[in-house]
């Protein structure tokens, strides 16, 4: 499998990510010396392996249902880049 | 005492509790060092003003007889954990300006127990890297030179400014994080003892997230005591990390008495790789030795998917990171573009513009392998060989008790030696990678020089919250090993 410039550009896109048209064609070339050394794991047969979900034995903990903290709106607000009236503030969304 | 800087955590704790020293006057030797390391770059934010402070609030509490764990003594703290009025920036532009309100939980418990913080040291960004070069705050420098050169070195990484720190006595200890290789990699390019718990041991409560089912919080420090020390008083059960482990946290340095009479140490003959230097080798058959002399028993034992571990965790750390930083999107708080016209501008300049090239790059491999019609071929792939990596260490570990491996393929290297090709620099993990894939403890402990004077680390491989063991075995190390080193500290102006 290999990566061209165009897939770059969409998962750049799916993530949100600024790329420059310039870095385009270098990081799919990164990309892909990365991918080419990942592709060895083609050489394992996982047929009935199960997949990872828990790197330890642990029971899922559960918590009451129940508030235990709130009222945070100034610590909530004090990193804010755009911040007004215990809002969030960001450019125009809906036209 | 001639030098207070030089003391082991456990000297220190003796010194104070003898009271011949304060925490004032071993924090401010501290706070002096720090400033004269600046060249070093080991931190990102002195916090030497809070540091005597919390030294005063500690000896009053000394001379009124309640004495924490660790009270009095001065720590340094990885940028990565949240500091409640400190500025914690993950050496990222995109958290330059982060002043947490809150404090992270393996820090609460330090300061719970009287202990000081000096600072905020510098790392890899988002703890994504291996030499600490990927740092918006710029690379730190190994305080070790070797004999023949004067090029600066690389401290490791991702903890780099931790074990710079540690090596040139700029702390008693401080705090790392594992994701990869972290802690272990970082403490034996310097010369120190670096501990990796098991998954779940310490809350990642309050640590910024990298990939959550790896990362985990760890000390750094001068000896292996210390690092026993350190680990009771990090690790808790927290119920604001539903992965903390539901276990009681043992005196691990009681533990440490006992020796390794009979202990069975696992040799993984996959651990040996082509074009690895002879020195690693032979330090490695030296460690064995060690352990035997003293009452251990060696045996060979089979880890066959280790060479599919790196390629399996540059799947799955990605992958998880690059669903973890999707919250740095210039919203609520970090880093903000100027001059976005709408919001999906919004981010995606602010995050073009606020994370690192290799924190970028491994948010793209993150997302590809996510993506629609990729997902099977390499996450879920990946998961499994995970499963496949955890077997192999759960049935070595019914032939022995733990394992010795090297903690590095090499000594530390010159800064920008290894920056052109991102898959040359994760191969510094090759050893250690293994043991976050599988959640297990695992530790670095220095074991001799090179040929030009440049530290080397031996690993040891635990089982499942079983760090005590581990300790016992790593002390027996360290005491054969008698590693007195120190490097020269040509950093002093």
């Amino acid at each position: 499998m290999s990566v061209d410039k165009d897939t770059v550009r969409r998962i750049a896109k799916l993530a949100r990510l600024a790329v420059p048209e310039t870095r385009l064609e270098p990081m799919a070339a990164e990309l892909n010396g990365i991918f080419q050394w990942v592709e060895m794991l083609g050489e394992v047969d996982v047929t009935g392996v199960p997949a990872m979900t828990s790197v330890v034995a642990q029971k899922l903990k559960w918590r009451e249902d129940k508030v235990s903290d709130g009222n945070q709106a100034d610590a909530l607000l004090a990193n804010a880049p755009g911040g007004e009236d215990h809002f969030f503030v960001v450019p125009k969304v809906v036209e | 005492m001639s030098d207070l800087t030089a003391m082991t955590l456990a000297e220190a704790r003796d010194a104070i509790r003898a009271k011949t020293i304060s925490s004032r006057e071993l924090t401010a030797a501290f706070v002096t060092a720090i400033e004269q390391a600046r060249p070093l770059n080991a931190f990102i934010t002195e916090a030497g003003e809070q540091a005597l402070a919390m030294a005063d609030a500690a000896d009053k509490r000394i001379a009124g007889g309640a004495m924490g764990a660790l009270e009095g003594l001065p720590l340094a703290i990885k940028d990565l954990f949240c500091t409640k009025g400190v500025r914690t920036t993950a050496a990222s532009k995109i958290l330059g300006n982060f002043v947490p309100p809150y404090e992270s939980t393996v820090t609460q418990n330090l300061w719970d127990a009287g202990a000081v913080m000096l600072g905020k040291t510098n790392l890899d960004e988002f703890a994504m890297g291996s030499s600490n070069e990927t740092s918006a705050f710029g690379p730190v420098f190994n305080p070790w030179r070797a004999s023949d050169s004067n090029a600066n070195l690389v401290p490791g990484g991702s903890s780099g400014g931790s074990s710079a720190a540690v090596a040139a006595d700029l702390c008693l200890a401080a705090t790392g994080t594992d994701t990869g290789g972290s802690i272990r990699q970082p403490a034996a390019v310097t010369g120190r003892v670096g501990l990796k718990p098991t998954y779940g041991r310490c809350s990642r409560f309050g640590i910024v997230a990298f990939a959550s089912s790896l990362d985990q919080a760890g000390p750094m420090t001068k000896t292996v005591r210390d690092a026993a020390m350190m680990l009771k008083t990090m690790a808790s059960v927290d119920p604001r990390d539903s992965t903390s482990m539901d276990l009681p946290v043992p005196d691990y340095e009681k533990l440490l008495e006992g020796g390794i009479k009979g202990l069975r140490v696992g040799i993984p003959k996959e651990y040996r790789i082509d074009g690895a230097p002879a020195e690693i080798d032979a330090l490695w058959t030296k460690g064995a030795d060690w352990l035997k002399a003293q009452g251990a028993e060696i045996v060979e034992v089979s880890l066959p998917h280790t060479k599919y571990a790196l390629p399996t965790y540059y799947i799955v750390a990605p992958a998880e990171a690059s669903s973890n930083l999707a919250r740095y999107d210039g919203v609520k708080f970090g880093y903000r573009a100027p001059g976005a016209r709408d919001i999906t501008e919004l981010y995606e300049k602010s995050r073009g513009e606020g994370f690192g090239a290799e924190v970028q790059r491994r948010i793209l491999i993150g997302t590809y392998v996510l993506s629609a019609g990729y997902y099977d071929a390499y996450y879920a792939k990946a998961q499994k060989l995970r499963s496949l990596i955890k077997r192999d260490f759960e049935q070595a570990f019914e032939t022995c008790d733990v394992l010795l491996t090297p903690t590095t393929p090499g000594p530390a290297f010159a800064v920008g030696a290894k920056t052109a090709d991102p898959v040359e620099m994760y191969l510094q993990d090759v050893f250690t990678v293994t043991v976050n894939l599988a959640g297990l403890p695992g530790i670095s402990v220095p074991a001799g020089l090179t040929s030009n004077g440049l530290p080397l680390g031996l690993q040891l491989i635990g089982k499942a919250f079983d760090e005590a063991t581990l300790l016992r075995a790593a002390q027996a190390i360290e005491t054969a090993a008698d590693f007195k080193h120190s490097p020269a500290k040509w950093w002093s102006v």
